[in-house]
């Protein structure tokens, strides 16, 4: 049994403790947001935070993550509004929305390092993500729109 | 151009006698065609007419459009209900969908070939307008006036400045209303400046919950009691068989149930093991640890260049589907002051939709039901239907979003072993493919080889050409009922040939189609976003470069000078009007939109190259002019922008419409210069990431995309825009560097070796 915060609620999942966490929260825990795509964190599908950061789920055993904290894409904003999923809509960016899940989750880690990306910063930061239907250009605007939303909401505070 | 179509000069034939019937059900009122055999004077609504509905409104007004179409990213439905909405004169924000499950009263369940808008226009768009005219009859007398006083709007009957909403009338006096197939055909379709949906943006009705999570995928289906399954995929496509399994290893995982040898009467997935386990993580780790001891197929030593080498042998000898064969081709070649020849290849490749194949099967009371995404439910029915000795109407397909499609879930092969596991284990079976099984079971682009030739007069003007294409079949293996025979008697598949029966005027034509029996048996080829044209226009549209740089003219006045509108090229009612014309207008735009024939910088170049997307009945007309920088150390290439020109006559969703061509623009820049594979020892040798590598973000190219501004009837959009990136890149390194490129992928390697000096 491990245990650790999803989404800000405890949890003792009783898989052993070398199974992919990718699996223990979609099947055992119920979060299907998170996606198995190539189970080798090549693709970018699984991915969830891990202590605040993107961390490929489908390699990662839950024994690894006790005492952590995980955020899923069920867990990102109580009320999916997130600006990265705002401007995910704003900019139609999903296509089969596959990849979606772990898109948004890696490009929060992204805005958190640079909440001015630049273009060659989406390019490496979301490099380890495959959107196989290819809509990468909305995709990279979405990112640039989420942190206009960010910029815009932290001079209101 | 004009406005849509006088209705006359379309073809009715898939349409033809289907009366509809607005019908009052349960609080709602549904909307749907009648089956052809239903009189229409006879009888009550519900008892005979069997309506097959297509959407319903209720009390509150919401309307429910049914869509029997697979929604995978090319988001349908939105499409779809906008062509219902409009004519209907609906509130689109009052518009829901809903994704249906298999059932034989929505005729053949299809999503592929760009089709679904094209197929479906005239049909909800008659529907639409269908209701429209039932709502302002009912409307009218619950007014107190004549119909003829009232008008639709936004979900409401209007007449002199009083209203009645949709909901209310359906809440107060359902219509009930049948329309013969002849009222229908002549009933008043909106004109397009009338149109208030279709054309107008919109955000996609897909979108919202593929952004928090709450998207529905196969591979999240659940069922109370049901085990894990992984394949163990057998060393052959086909004719393998299972001597013996060892799983005592296995049996050290905790959860680990059984490895179950499928007896599969459909002969879908010969050989196959399904490992039982109570987890799916317990499922792939004892699957790796069952030991299936098999006596494989006859292809187990195939490799690519076994396949390639066959295809060359077969194009030399004769034979094939003589698709077009005009007389005095000979004549044309003997008489030739010139002829070119070349042969082009292209290589294997994978789906790789993200979602790796799954299925979700169950028995219940007798009856089958499997719970998957899938593309062409019509197909894999009788299919299942034989692997379980059950009739058709025992199996349900349930519907979910694809986790991406691209032609690979039309061979809905990967529902059999999870059939069969659920009958022979008596449980619901969850079967998952790790991507590596995947890979393996994937029903891969076939390899090609083409050879072209053209011959010209002392001119330098085209006067004959002929293109044989050689590659596996995929409507052969699955469809075979479904091929069309050429002149010359062959049956052949059409998917793996369109695109070598151009728009061009050559003169003199010869088009060829030949089977690889080799590549049929070792791999099952599949239909992979495009299908044929990904193949074939690369062959083509290269060639076509050469042909005109042979003729000593330029590639884009080359091609517009050819692409005539003469003869069979000058296009057809309704989805052709225009023909060749319009796709020299789209080459001429494209080119001038890039700056064709500036001077570039060293080792940088512009090539063009174009298409009329799937099919001849039904052209989509693209061009794209790609500019690359070619580094003549590295052979790398980098690709600097693509300018793409798209007539898909009339767009509904313009939004998404551009969201398409985007991404296939971006699958035929991967399948150019980034992804592919091949096959070896009777496998495809990547089966991942790892190897198998398509295009990322930093790697994608500016992208400037332009749709003619048309109201001609609308085509499809999902493929065409793919199989113009490849030959105008080639095209591209040519113009930069001299480098003539005949294979795809386009691999530094091959750059370097065709710019190395004659040895």
């Amino acid at each position: 049994m491990t245990s650790f915060l999803l989404n800000g609620v405890a949890v003792s999942p009783v898989s052993p403790e070398d199974t992919p966490l990718l699996w223990v929260v979609r099947d055992e825990l119920g979060l299907k947001g998170t996606k198995f795509g190539c189970g080798i964190g090549e693709c970018g599908a699984c991915t969830v935070h891990v202590n605040g950061r993107a961390q490929r789920s489908c390699i990662t055993p839950v024994g690894a993550v006790a005492g952590a904290s995980i955020t899923t894409i069920e867990g990102l904003d109580p009320a999916g509004q997130h600006p990265l999923q705002k401007a995910w809509i704003a900019a139609q960016a999903p296509q089969c929305g596959y990849c979606q899940s772990g898109q948004i989750m890696q490009a929060a880690t992204l805005l958190k390092d640079f909440p001015d990306p630049s273009p060659a910063d989406i390019s490496a930061v979301m490099g380890g993500n495959l959107c196989r239907c290819m809509a990468y250009v909305r995709i990279r605007a979405a990112i640039l729109l989420a942190a206009t939303f960010s910029r815009q909401a932290a001079a209101h505070e | 151009m004009n406005e849509i179509a006088p209705r006359k000069n379309l073809s009715r034939s898939k349409l033809s006698r289907r009366g509809f019937l607005v019908a009052a059900a349960g609080g709602a009122v549904m909307f749907g065609f009648l089956k052809p055999e239903a009189a229409l004077a006879t009888a009550t609504p519900s008892a005979v007419f069997e309506p097959t509905i297509w959407y319903s409104i209720d009390t509150d007004g919401i309307v429910t459009v049914s869509i029997a179409k697979a929604e995978m990213g090319q988001h349908v439905g939105t499409a779809l209900a906008r062509i219902v909405a409009d004519e209907l004169e609906t509130d689109w924000s009052k518009v829901r969908l809903d994704y249906v499950d298999s059932d034989p009263k929505w005729g053949v369940m299809v999503t592929g070939g760009s089709w679904s808008v094209n197929h479906s226009f005239l049909l909800l768009s008659e529907a639409g307008a269908a209701g429209r005219i039932a709502l302002i009859e009912a409307g009218a007398k619950l007014l107190h006036t004549d119909p003829a006083n009232c008008s639709a709007q936004n979900g409401a009957v209007i007449s002199e400045g009083r209203r009645i909403t949709y909901g209310d009338i359906v809440a107060r006096a359902p219509p009930t209303r049948a329309f013969t197939d002849d009222e229908l055909s002549t009933l008043p379709i909106k004109t397009v400046g009338d149109r208030r949906l279709i054309g107008h943006d919109t955000r996609a009705l897909d979108i919202p919950d593929k952004t928090d999570g709450k998207a529905v995928y196969g591979i999240d289906a659940e069922l109370p009691g049901m085990v894990f399954a992984r394949p163990k995929i057998p060393p052959t496509r086909n004719g393998s068989k299972v001597i013996s399994i060892d799983d005592s290893a296995a049996k050290a995982v905790p959860g680990y149930l059984s490895s179950l040898a499928l007896d599969d009467p459909s002969d879908t997935v010969p050989g196959w093991v399904m490992v039982l386990a109570t987890s799916y993580p317990a499922a792939i780790r004892a699957a790796d640890l069952v030991t299936v001891n098999w006596a494989p197929g006859p292809t187990a030593g195939v490799s690519e260049r076994d396949i390639q080498n066959h295809a060359v042998a077969l194009i030399a000898a004769p034979g094939g589907a003589l698709l077009v064969d005009d007389p005095g081709l000979h004549a044309a070649f003997s008489n030739a002051a010139s002829t070119l020849e070349r042969t082009y290849t292209t290589s294997s490749v994978l789906h790789f939709q993200l979602e790796p194949l799954n299925a979700l099967a169950v028995e219940t009371g007798g009856v089958f039901e499997i719970h998957t995404g899938n593309q062409w439910q019509s197909l894999i029915l009788p299919v299942l239907a034989t692997a379980l000795g059950v009739g058709q109407d025992k199996i349900v397909l349930r519907s979910y979003l694809l986790g991406g499609g691209f032609g690979r879930r039309l061979n809905g092969d990967y529902t059999v072993p999870a059939a069969l596991a659920a009958k022979a284990s008596k449980k619901p079976v969850k079967m998952i493919c790790t991507r590596a099984d995947d890979a393996r079971f994937d029903s891969i682009r076939s390899p090609s080889v083409q050879t072209l030739r053209m011959a010209f007069d002392a001119g330098g003007r085209v006067t004959a050409m002929a293109h044989s294409a050689c590659a596996g079949w995929p409507t052969l293996v699955m469809a075979p009922a479904a091929m069309p025979k050429a002149p010359n008697g062959v049956a052949y598949d059409p998917f793996a040939i369109a695109g070598a029966d151009h728009w061009y005027d050559v003169g003199a034509q010869r088009v060829r189609a030949v089977t690889n029996d080799l590549a049929n048996t070792t791999f099952r080829p599949g239909w992979l976003r495009s299908v044929g044209p990904g193949w074939t226009n690369w062959a083509l549209e290269s060639f076509i470069d050469e042909a005109a740089h042979h003729a000593g003219a330029d590639p884009v006045a080359f091609r517009a000078a050819m692409l005539n509108g003469q003869g069979r090229n000058a296009g057809t009612a309704p989805n052709a009007i225009g023909g060749a014309l319009r796709q020299a207008n789209v080459v001429k735009l494209a080119a001038a939109q890039a700056g064709w024939g500036r001077k570039m910088p060293a080792d940088t170049g512009l090539g063009i190259a174009t298409s009329f997307g799937q099919e001849r009945d039904m052209p989509t007309w693209v061009a794209c002019v790609a500019q690359v920088a070619v580094n003549r150390q590295t052979g790398l290439v980098t690709l600097q922008k693509l300018t793409l020109v798209v007539d898909a006559g009339t767009i509904i969703h313009p939004d998404g419409a551009l969201a398409q061509v985007q991404g296939a623009a971006l699958w035929g820049v991967s399948m150019a210069l980034h992804e592919g594979t091949e096959i070896a020892a009777g496998q495809v040798a990547d089966t991942n990431l790892d190897t198998y590598t398509p295009l990322r973000m930093g790697d994608v190219p500016e992208l400037v995309i332009s749709f003619v501004n048309s109201t001609e009837f609308p085509t499809g959009l999902g493929e065409p825009a793919t199989t113009v990136v490849g030959p105008a890149i080639g095209n591209a390194i040519f113009a930069a560097t001299g480098a003539r490129l005949r294979h795809l992928p386009i691999r530094p390697t091959d750059i370097l070796a065709a710019l190395a000096p004659p040895s």
